[in-house]
């Protein structure tokens, strides 16, 4: 109870009131901390970066985790060892996923610009570049979820009697078909619980931000949490109040998402009964 | 040589002598694995191969130098032990707290049952970026007035705000009711005890939920990084991510020493995932069946 309801309360609180280091007590100043947002070019930016990244992240993830799990979803030789290479990326922490990419991706000396020149592209910027360093940022992750959205869908896969699928091809279905018209709809409610669990994880996009590129350059992967940490522990002001709103504004942008999730999810999912 | 070569071309080309799926999976699973490859090769290279381009994709010579001078340089086997410590201490309380709270929500009626319910569903929703601050304040607050070994800059600080989470209690209260009741109520009849019919009756049964519960709690514990990254800013109660993280603050540009340091950070959990990986696939699969 102690760090489950009380501070869900109590930043509900301090939202409504001017809490940082320099104010000796916390005044209740209404909605000064939520109107504060709304004229807060950085909060706007965050919110698109936000929106953005999630709209990379999440059907990246699916669709990288779909192809890998159809094509895992077989006996064939070394089937194990081409699973256990995807399921590893779900051990490693964000922390070094990210330390490793930053690697990759460095501008002069990274591994990703040699390919690149040897395909005759010329060296990018990357995590240094205001248009790409989000992109980066979304592969990143994308690879650190694969293993994730592989699991998920093969057990979703496996589930799939295989009568069904037998009795399209005798039907005269060709693969596609039988892929498009039986498979994915069967696939829809792992698809329903992919789209709501990355969601909210990319909603929160910290680790990963914070490691990389701190937000920059020129706060072009500012997303929400970073910010909100920005404000109530990466300077000296200590804005407890300012990030609570900001925290509270970020719980229902995910209700809100969530919500809309479920409620389109539930007409395009089949259920078998 | 010649003969499958022969074999490949002409009418026998549909039947390979291996599924066409293998040409699919082997150059994606070289993409999956060349990050770990690459930060392998990188952490025995000198400083001078890893900045050569194009870069050296074999170096001509192991150079394990890297390591010792990691070490140097951050504590990395502090970061280990405090890991260790943070996730197998968080394992065993939530193992054992969410069992009892698991069990008393799926078995006993008391007074404010529902609205405690509701309370710890609600806590379940809500992101950590909302407690946050506040929990911040209360572990500093603990820190300072209670016990210091639970406040800021202690790796307690890392254990108590997850000693037993919401998380935990739903899903083992969720298992408890698939169990038939008969068993316990038999048990209850012949005069054992609450505790002995849970300890004697009921944990027997609960082998896959508890590995379920354990191996993700495992997982979140070891790579957490947000709240340690506010909680602890003493390097000697540093959990890994943390102290790789400053770490590279502090060496952004040895490419070298970075990657010796993150191939330690990631050979621990390395070891324990594929000792344990049919647990963590089980485990994984498992919330995203229960949430379809």
């Amino acid at each position: 109870m102690l760090f489950g309801v009380v501070p869900i309360a109590w930043s509900a609180i301090m939202s409504f009131q001017r809490n940082n280091l320099f104010s000796p007590n916390t005044p209740f100043v209404g909605l000064t901390n939520y109107r504060q947002m709304l004229h807060d070019p950085i909060v706007g930016q965050a919110i698109e970066h936000t929106v953005v990244y999630t709209a990379l992240f999440v059907p990246g993830t699916m669709l990288v985790g779909l192809f890998l799990a159809v094509a895992m979803n077989r006996k064939i030789r070394f089937i194990s060892v081409y699973r256990t290479a995807a399921y590893a990326t779900m051990a490693i922490s964000a922390i070094s996923e990210a330390l490793v990419f930053i690697w990759l991706f460095d501008p002069s000396y990274g591994i990703v610009n040699y390919f690149l020149n040897l395909v005759g592209i010329p060296q990018q910027p990357f995590l240094n570049s205001t248009s790409q360093a989000l992109f980066v940022i979304a592969i990143m992750t994308i690879w650190g979820w694969t293993g994730f959205a592989v699991v998920i869908y093969l057990a979703a896969l496996q589930g799939i009697p295989q009568a069904l699928t037998e009795a399209a091809a005798i039907d005269g279905a060709g693969r596609w078909a039988t892929f498009r018209r039986i498979t994915l709809p069967l696939l829809s409610p792992a698809s329903l619980f992919l789209v709501v669990w990355l969601t909210i994880n990319a909603l929160q996009l910290f680790d990963e931000v914070y490691l990389s590129t701190s937000g920059g350059p020129l706060n072009s992967t500012t997303v929400l949490v970073y910010y909100l940490y920005q404000q109530a522990f990466g300077g000296t002001s200590f804005n407890f109040g300012y990030a609570s709103a900001i925290a509270y504004f970020l719980f229902l942008i995910i209700i809100v998402v969530t919500a809309v999730q479920f409620r389109v999810g539930r007409r395009l999912v089949h259920y078998r009964s | 040589m010649a003969a499958s070569t022969v074999a490949l071309s002409g009418r026998a080309r549909r039947r390979l002598p291996f599924s066409p799926w293998h040409l699919v999976l082997i150059p994606a699973t070289i993409v999956l694995i060349f990050p770990f490859a690459w930060l392998l090769i990188t952490s025995v290279e000198t400083p001078a191969e890893a900045l050569h381009f194009p870069p050296i994709l074999v170096p001509h010579h192991l150079d394990l130098s890297n390591y010792p001078h990691a070490l140097q340089a951050e504590p990395f086997g502090r970061f280990f032990i405090n890991s260790a410590v943070v996730a197998v201490v968080t394992v065993i309380s939530n193992l054992v707290l969410c069992t009892l709270a698991g069990y008393a929500f799926a078995r006993y009626r008391f007074r404010g049952r529902g609205l405690l319910f509701a309370l710890m569903m609600t806590t379940l929703m809500v992101p950590l970026q909302v407690t946050l601050i506040p929990q911040y304040i209360i572990t500093k607050w603990l820190g300072i007035h209670l016990l210091g070994a639970v406040g800021l800059n202690h790796i307690g600080s890392l254990i108590l705000p997850v000693a037993a989470t919401a998380f935990g209690v739903f899903f083992m209260r969720q298992f408890f009711r698939t169990l038939p009741v008969e068993y316990e109520e038999a048990a209850r009849v012949d005069g054992a005890s609450r505790l002995t019919v849970l300890w004697r009756i009921v944990l027997p049964l609960s082998g896959p939920a508890l590995s379920t519960l354990a191996a993700l709690t495992f997982l979140d514990s070891w790579n957490n990084f947000l709240w340690p990254l506010i909680a602890v800013n003493q390097t000697d109660q540093m959990t890994l991510p943390l102290g790789l993280a400053t770490f590279q603050g502090a060496h952004s540009t040895e490419w070298t020493l970075l990657m010796a340091g993150n191939v330690m950070t990631l050979v621990p959990i390395m070891i324990v995932f594929f000792a344990a990986q049919r647990y963590f696939v089980r485990s994984v699969a498992a919330t995203g069946l229960s949430g379809t």
